[in-house]
């Protein structure tokens, strides 16, 4: 990929131009005059917030919507597309973010499905169909029957689908819309490889993604967009992560992971109930006086209770360097067992006083057949725990295991002490456990509904007061106003706008604004920011600090490990349903996290899942 | 060694238990017990006479049911049918009495549900109106129509039209031969052509199904025209069984086709099922459930009772099915377990 010849930049190398192109929205400009060029057979990297138009260029280009001004040239001629075979038959092809795969049909009927090959029409030639598809999906490397229905397939398969669908049309054109967010670690250095093969050829590409890092490594322009305007333009040269983060965000963030947030300015929760909130609220301000008092940085005197570490390390923004917390490791830094008491996150001080750390979850060799064996590990009041590991590692599984929606043949849970039932969320949301999904958009949220509705979800039985349980307007808003407030969702969404208009971020801030009316003790967040833009990942680290900060145990399961390096006390590794390593902050390091996760099982996980 | 164990056992999870067996065939199991109960409580129920009279019995139900499937793959409803029979069958009977050819009148009748089709389409994809709403609104207004121009009185047909439901081609019926081809023909279509399955896809996702590039429109438009083309072809079946026009004529068919679909394992969400061999099961079954209580000389207040209590049962063993399917098909993390335990 480095032997791109920059030089031979030339206007006649465009395949396709957008000029000028405006667009607006109920009298809302979401595009400013946006001029960019696809050069043959190179990559263009487009980066930009959820919310800059991107998604909107890609609908114009796709024929899904028509420009206000401007125009789009495609080989030098005016191109017009009014609907999406436009774009098809003009050789462009779409991989979209969400899959767009009909899990009814099978493999092969999706990726012909609106160009299927008929040797006597109309009917479908259904050995040339097997023969094509089969082809195409090797060209993925997807080692499946044609005939395989889609429902059969996890994510990270169906994505590849989509991708021998867009290749099916021969594209001279290829939009990558978040390709990667469903794909393993194997799958998107498979995709990434593919997509080299793809440019050799000469088919040009427009790779959509908030993974800086691999926007970098194979793009060979790059066009930053901000609020509908085009802020950056240029060959990959001229980029940096940092440079890139700052034109999107358009100001400098100084980092991507938050310090844990200053004392104080947190906003208040559920003041009338809630005894969990309110200790955590005292809480902060015993530390906010203890911080005043100079007590944030106490020398590492006794290794088992290290109080401050979490905090100081965050004091180092990026965490992305763990030789700097060196400083701080001590002699106990081995600590291998699940009876690790000696670590909890930053603000453990108070809770020290009152006698040890507090195991608000804990699972004792907790093992079920086929999906999880004998994993044993304690959730502290204010401790971040992370779970690491590849896709098909079982983490959200295990999830689901805490969270009772599956069962579990062996071991025990225990919230706050009490072992909990075998299964059945009900029981564990009233001891105050919440579980965000990885899905949030059908699993965790009304899509159509409004953010109030959703916001009131969880509690609307305590707004119905009076003796014929009609809701109570005004506690409820109130209790909306609080909830918006504590999550800080955007002002410019209204109360009655549906949920699905939102952006991802704003969208994972309903989803935690709606458990925090249960006042959950316990959260377990899977993939919190899947497909949320940089911006909004930040707050949504912030506000996982917050949750933590205020007392709660938060379980964050995620694929990106940087992230949970990022954010996390400690961080479990799993691989093959069994936890493989237990890193405490200090000790944080890729290498390890990656050996742990790939060590015995990087084939076997991949492999085993026959369909 | 063991880690090959590890890939190359599938056996675990593919290995098909009866009750998968079972449930996935319900309505093949269902119809057998049906066959069976009825067999050991009349004499008279299984004997060939008698199953080809069912079948016969059932044709123009079948028909209807087989368009309805069309209009139920994309999640959509048609409660129309009946009435377009019904208006089909009024402007059919008032030409032949006028003096028309019959199969002018007949292809008058075609015509007729190809317009109620239309009609449907029009509204549902152009005004974007919820199907169930336009068909209702059709199925009132159909009947209301048919009702004027018979004055609500019952016209007899020539005998003609009995004489064509009672023929036989190669010795099968006429009715009987008439859901052979219009099922083979669906089938076909639905199973074997581009258009049958972006109705699946349709079904499945609609929006998708858009970004797709599929013509939704043009799609859920032409369902409600082969479903208006089957009642009228349902309809002239079932004339020339009755040989005459009531005020009653056509009436509860959309019940009947909904329940033969959905008996045979289509859904009403869309996206599953199909006319062969689902729904002429079900359409048969339906049959079969009322052609035995009368074999028994039930009480005919129970039939309504009985048949709806076997829809019922299929309705619930579908449910039970999908979350048996669901919970057997999720993915397996280990696969040490079975063999040899850790590692």
């Amino acid at each position: 990929m480095e032997t791109t010849n920059h030089e031979q930049r030339t206007t006649n190398d465009a395949l396709l131009s957008f000029r000028a192109i405006e667009k607006s929205f109920f009298g809302v400009r979401v595009l400013k005059s946006v001029s960019l060029r696809v050069r043959r057979g190179s990559v263009l990297g487009l980066v930009g917030e959820n919310g800059a138009g991107k998604s909107t260029l890609m609908n114009i280009l796709g024929g899904n919507l028509r420009p206000d001004a401007g125009e789009l040239l495609l080989n030098e001629a005016r191109f017009e597309p009014r609907h999406p075979t436009d774009a098809a038959r003009a050789g462009i092809a779409f991989v979209h973010q969400e899959l767009n795969l009909f899990s009814n049909l099978t493999i092969a009927e999706n990726i012909f499905l609106t160009s299927f090959p008929r040797a006597l029409p109309p009917f479908i030639a259904r050995r040339q169909l097997r023969d094509r598809a089969a082809e195409l999906l090797n060209e993925v490397g997807l080692n499946l029957s044609p005939d395989t229905l889609v429902e059969r397939l996890p994510a990270g398969e169906r994505q590849l689908v989509e991708i021998a669908k867009a290749l099916s049309l021969a594209p001279k054109l290829i939009i990558l819309d978040e390709p990667t967010t469903s794909l393993s670690a194997r799958e998107t250095e498979h995709l990434f490889a593919l997509m080299q093969r793809l440019r050799e050829r000469g088919v040009a590409m427009i790779y959509i993604s908030h993974i800086l890092g691999d926007v970098l490594r194979l793009c060979d322009d790059i066009v930053v967009l901000r609020d509908g305007a085009m802020v950056g333009n240029g060959v990959r040269a001229e980029f940096t992560s940092e440079r890139m983060i700052s034109l999107m965000v358009g100001r400098e963030l100084s980092q991507l992971y938050p310090k844990r947030r200053e004392r104080g300015d947190s906003v208040p929760l559920s003041p009338q109930r809630g005894e969990g909130w309110g200790e955590g609220w005292e809480r902060h301000e015993t530390q906010a006086a203890n911080e005043s008092a100079g007590l944030n940085h106490p020398a590492p005197v006794t290794p088992p209770h290290e109080p401050f570490l979490g905090s100081s390390r965050r004091d180092e923004a990026h965490a992305s360097q763990p030789e700097k917390d060196q400083s701080l490791v001590t002699s106990a830094a081995t600590v291998q067992g699940f009876e690790a008491r000696n670590f909890v996150s930053g603000n453990s001080l108070p809770v020290e006083r009152r006698g040890g750390p507090e195991a608000l979850l804990e699972l004792r060799h907790v093992s079920q057949p086929h999906i999880v064996r004998d994993i044993s590990f304690a959730l502290h009041r204010g401790e971040v725990l992370g779970i690491s590991g590849l896709m098909g590692a079982g983490r959200s599984e295990l999830a689901r295991i805490i969270f009772g929606l599956d069962a579990h043949a062996g071991g025990e849970i225990l919230l706050n002490g009490k072992a909990l039932p075998r299964s059945g969320p009900r029981a564990r949301i009233q001891h105050g456990l919440a579980f965000l999904t990885e899905d949030r958009r059908h699993e965790g949220l009304c899509l159509e509904a409004s953010i109030a509705d959703n916001l009131a979800l969880v509690a609307l039985r305590r707004h119905a007061r009076t003796p014929l349980k009609f809701l109570s307007t005004g506690t409820w808003r109130e209790a909306i106003r609080t909830m918006r407030a504590a999550v800080k969702l955007s002002p410019n969404a209204r109360d009655e706008q549906a949920v699905k208009t939102l952006s991802g971020g704003n969208q994972q801030k309903v989803v935690i604004g709606k458990w925090l009316v249960a006042e959950p003790r316990v959260f377990i967040l899977d993939e919190p920011t899947r497909g949320i833009d940089v911006g909004a990942k930040f707050e949504i680290y912030q506000l996982i600090h917050d949750l933590a900060d205020r007392g709660a145990g938060v379980l964050v399961i995620s694929s990106e490990m940087e992230e949970l390096i990022g954010i996390c006390d400690r961080i479990l590794v799993m691989a093959q349903g069994e936890i493989r390593d237990e890193l405490r902050s200090v000790e944080f390091d890729r290498e390890r996290i990656l050996r742990a996760a790939l060590l015995d099982g990087a084939r076997t996980v991949t492999s085993a899942r026959t369909p | 060694m063991k880690r090959s164990s590890h890939s190359n056992n599938p056996s675990a999870r593919t290995r098909p238990s009866v009750l998968v067996l079972l449930l996935n065939n319900a309505s093949l199991v269902l119809f057998a017990v049906v066959l069976v109960v009825f067999a050991l409580l009349s004499p008279k129920f299984f004997t060939g006479d008698n199953l080809v009279n069912i079948l016969i019995q059932s044709s123009s139900t079948a028909i209807v049911a087989t368009g309805m499937t069309f209009v139920l793959l994309t999640a959509g409803v048609d409660l129309s049918v009946g009435a377009a029979m019904f208006v089909g069958a009024a402007v059919c009977g008032k030409l032949v009495i006028g003096g028309q050819p019959i199969p002018l009148a007949l292809a008058a009748m075609l015509g007729v549900g190809l317009a109620f089709g239309a009609v449907n389409a029009l509204f549902i994809t152009r005004l974007r109106i919820i199907a169930f709403i336009v068909t209702l609104a059709t199925l009132f207004i159909g009947r209301g129509f048919a009702l004027r121009i018979t004055e609500t009185r019952a016209m007899n047909l020539p005998d003609a039209f009995l004489q064509l439901g009672s023929a036989k081609v190669a010795g099968i019926p006429v009715p009987v031969l008439a859901v052979a081809l219009v099922v083979a023909a669906a089938q076909l279509v639905l199973s074997r052509t581009a258009f049958g399955r972006q109705l699946y896809a349709l079904g499945n996702n609609v929006e998708s199904a858009r970004k797709a590039g599929v013509h939704v429109q043009r799609l859920t438009a032409s369902v409600y025209v082969i479903s208006g083309f089957c009642a009228a072809l349902g309809g002239i079946i079932a004339l020339s069984q009755l040989g005459a026009v009531g005020p009653k004529f056509g009436e509860n068919y959309e019940f009947k086709a909904i329940a033969a679909a959905v008996l045979g394992g289509t859904s009403l969400f869309g996206g599953r099922g199909n006319v062969f061999p689902g729904t002429v099961l079900g359409a048969v079954l339906i049959q079969c459930v009322e052609n035995g209580l009368v074999l028994l000389n039930a009480d005919p207040y129970l039939y309504p009772l009985i048949t709806s209590a076997v829809i019922f049962v299929a309705v619930l063993i579908d449910s039970i099915r999908n979350e048996t399917l669901a919970k057997l098909s999720r993915r397996r993390i280990r696969h040490d377990d079975l063999a040899s335990g850790a590692p």
